[in-house]
């Protein structure tokens, strides 16, 4: 049962991933794009947790009262990751105001074009 | 024309002091519990935020200067690479804290502490800055549309 | 949260997609907390439902806000998804059995920093013992990628503004401006 619950976990985690590339990929408004960045990030992290958990396990701060810990090593990499995103969308932000203020729009195909008409 | 936002004031006057306690809170029981330099540092900048969006971008202002922030940025890089300094220059590796310390493990502890600290600094004012930036972009544009206005309003993402 | 995502690819007022995604950051932070990460549950709820999200909406209150129907055929970019998604499908399969406390990953490394974080760092969050002393090298990188995303924000739209109230034609200083500077993004 639970082997069942865990494959679905992942296949959900990577229906999650999809969506977030096909927003990036398909959608031309900036501000969707980044929407849509942040929340592929978001799944690759669950996708990098849920190996990590141990069941029956508790959260990985040493207390007299529990034995069975979750691994810590995945916990700290996306921290760190979370961290980078945010960081990246700020600057993905800052370069879609400036872009709305060169060219008055934010959507990739009208920039293209007001590229190839200058 | 102020519009009826006297809740909304009063809710951020009361809320703003315990968010800024919650935020030391989570920083320096990092070692406990859930918590370190990250969470605390977004708390505190959001406690800022909120204040920033309920009172004017000029309020937020008056409150931490933006020649504060640009001292306190690189300040928390510095104070994290100082401490792996400090370890290089007491005859250890880079970043090991043992020989700060009486002991190894009080060494350790003290660098803990001192590198979550200099996170924290480094990331709550970054994403002040940020706010700053985007909310003094939007006070110049509106500023530029109509000139007769005051500068609270517009401080106010609507 | 996959309707959420939904919500997302669907909404056309863009304030929609920017509350669907917050939504989406704070189910996952609950989701993470039943994974036992913690620490991770809070940062992700501090920074994508709250930080993210505000910064977002001052973008929002910046540029326009419907977003313009799609003009390319969505189906290339459907199909690219699909295959990399049946790709990791695939790659799935082979992941070991779920949450067992002898699985690979949780053998190597992890029993070390677990047995050894409390007496060797006097802290009893193993995260932020390894966060901070075992692995402290990837820590200070990191507080070096949020000090360069700050600055980076700050000379993007701090320098312009005080040009733009001296001199009058600010569309070419914001292209040259837009140029120059276009070169420190990929560093990222």
């Amino acid at each position: 049962m639970i082997e069942i619950l865990a494959t679905v976990n992942y296949w959900v985690t990577i229906l999650l991933m999809m969506g977030g590339l096909y927003i990036v990929v398909a959608h031309g408004n900036m501000i969707k794009k980044l929407v849509g960045l942040g929340i592929l990030q978001t799944s690759v992290y669950l996708l990098f947790l849920s190996p990590g958990k141990v069941l029956g396990g508790t959260a990985p701060i040493i207390s007299e009262d529990f034995t069975v810990y979750s691994n810590p090593l995945p916990h700290v990499l996306i921290l760190t990751a979370i961290v980078v995103g945010v960081a990246t969308l700020a600057l993905g932000m800052a370069l879609v105001v400036r872009i709305h203020e060169a060219y008055g729009t934010i959507e990739d195909d009208e920039v293209h074009d007001l590229e190839l008409d200058e | 024309m102020m519009r009826d936002t006297i809740i909304l004031r009063v809710v951020v006057k009361l809320l703003l002091p315990a968010i800024l306690l919650f935020a030391l809170y989570v920083q320096f029981h990092g070692d406990y519990g859930p918590g370190g330099g990250f969470q605390a540092g977004v708390a505190a900048a959001a406690a800022i935020i909120l204040y920033g969006m309920i009172f004017g971008i000029s309020a937020a202002r008056t409150v931490v200067p933006q020649r504060v922030l640009y001292m306190l940025i690189p300040l928390g890089v510095l104070i994290f690479a100082g401490t792996g300094v400090a370890g290089l220059l007491l005859g250890a590796n880079f970043l090991d804290y043992s020989p700060l310390g009486s002991t190894a493990e009080a060494g350790q502890h003290l660098g803990i502490l001192i590198v979550e600290l200099g996170v924290f600094v480094t990331v709550s004012s970054s994403m002040l800055a940020i706010f700053y930036a985007f909310g003094g972009r939007a006070e110049d544009a509106l500023a530029e549309e109509e000139p007769t206005d005051d500068g609270d309003r517009k401080g106010e993402i609507e | 949260m996959v309707v959420a995502v939904i919500g997302v690819i669907r909404a056309r007022n863009l304030f929609v997609v920017v509350m669907f995604g917050g939504i989406y950051s704070f189910l996952m932070a609950t989701v993470m907390v039943v994974l036992d990460a913690v620490d991770v549950a809070m940062t992700e709820a501090a920074v994508g439902a709250g930080v993210s999200t505000v910064l977002l909406l001052a973008v929002l209150g910046l540029v326009k806000t419907r977003e313009a129907p799609l003009r390319h055929s969505p189906i290339i970019p459907l199909l690219v998804c699909l295959i990399t998604g049946g790709a990791l499908i695939y790659g799935t399969v082979a992941l070991p059995p779920f949450g067992r406390a002898d699985n690979p990953q949780n053998r190597h490394v992890a029993p070390y920093y677990l047995e050894n974080a409390k007496h060797e760092t006097g802290s009893a969050n193993v995260v932020t013992a390894v966060l901070a002393s075992y692995r402290g090298y990837d820590t200070l990188g990191e507080v070096a990628v949020i000090f360069t995303g700050g600055i980076g924000v700050l000379i993007l739209l701090a320098a312009v503004r005080r040009r733009r109230r001296e001199d009058d034609d600010e569309n070419t200083d914001a292209d040259a401006d837009a140029d120059s500077e276009s070169g420190e993004e990929p560093a990222l």
